[in-house]
């Protein structure tokens, strides 16, 4: 697999969440995913800069195009170096929530994406990674 | 700051949500209707969200508060135009929007709020006709 592309994109504010949603979807078009496609990456970036933003304190994302053989897809990565998740299967669960949040974030994010893959640390910060494919 | 506009017309309060919410727009929408519902009496409360390019937690959650808080003031939210693609994402995050009417369009919507304000005034009527008798 090859990155043919990575931007890096902060996420420290409700504005910088809005800013992740549109690269997401001006990458996602780019690559030429369908609109439901488009409409589930953005879906679950926006709930994954929120976490980063409410739980993690802020962090950032990086965005990368990513190519297997002929497939295209978008690869996000949020990372941040908030407290760390300490039980990483609960917070998987839906409905379960530290914050005011519905708890829908991680697992909804996981649902509306072909890979995805977390790892946290208690006290140095969580990363979150997802992607989908063309 | 930015405010979102509501319309009046009628009994019924329409919104049309027309930019990327933010979290202080999507705050300051709610305590405007709720401020409005309260002050106009209203009984109905369109949120037309066709412009919407994503629904996630945050604004599936906000969509839900306000439904309720116009339900404690007597007022039935719905929400009309929800794009195929966003009606598809939302089903498999998980939301449910809770205690919310959805139409296909502004005009079902309107269809149903005032469906729903004839029946609850032909209910007091009768009411009224047996206290008579």
């Amino acid at each position: 697999m090859t990155v043919t592309k990575t931007e890096t994109l902060p996420v420290r504010s409700g504005d910088d969440v809005v800013r992740v949603r549109q690269r997401v979807r001006a990458l996602a078009i780019e690559i030429g995913l369908g609109l439901v496609d488009q409409t589930k990456i953005v879906t679950a970036a926006s709930e994954l800069a929120r976490n980063t933003l409410d739980y993690g304190g802020g962090g950032d994302v990086r965005i990368e195009i990513v190519q297997a053989g002929m497939r295209k897809g978008l690869r996000l990565t949020f990372e941040d170096h908030g407290p760390g998740i300490a039980d990483i299967e609960q917070a998987m669960t839906d409905r379960f929530t530290t914050g005011r949040g519905m708890g829908l974030g991680l697992g909804g994010a996981k649902r509306l994406s072909n890979e995805f893959h977390i790892e946290s640390t208690p006290g140095s910060g969580t990363r979150v990674t997802i992607a989908r494919w063309k | 700051m930015d405010r979102i506009p509501i319309l009046k017309l009628g009994g019924v309060l329409i919104v049309t949500i027309q930019v990327d919410m933010h979290d202080r727009l999507a705050l300051a929408l709610e305590e405007d209707l709720t401020a409005m519902i309260a002050r106009t009496g209203a009984r109905g409360v369109l949120l037309e969200i066709s412009a919407l390019e994503i629904v996630d937690s945050f604004i599936g959650r906000m969509l839900v508060s306000i439904a309720a808080v116009s339900r404690v003031l007597d007022a039935e939210t719905v929400v009309a135009g929800m794009r195929p693609a966003v009606a598809i994402t939302l089903v498999e995050l998980g939301l449910e929007l809770t205690g919310i009417r959805t139409a296909l369009n502004v005009e079902r919507g309107m269809a149903l709020i005032q469906a729903r304000i004839s029946e609850e005034d032909d209910g007091h009527g009768s009411d009224r006709d047996r206290h008579e008798d």
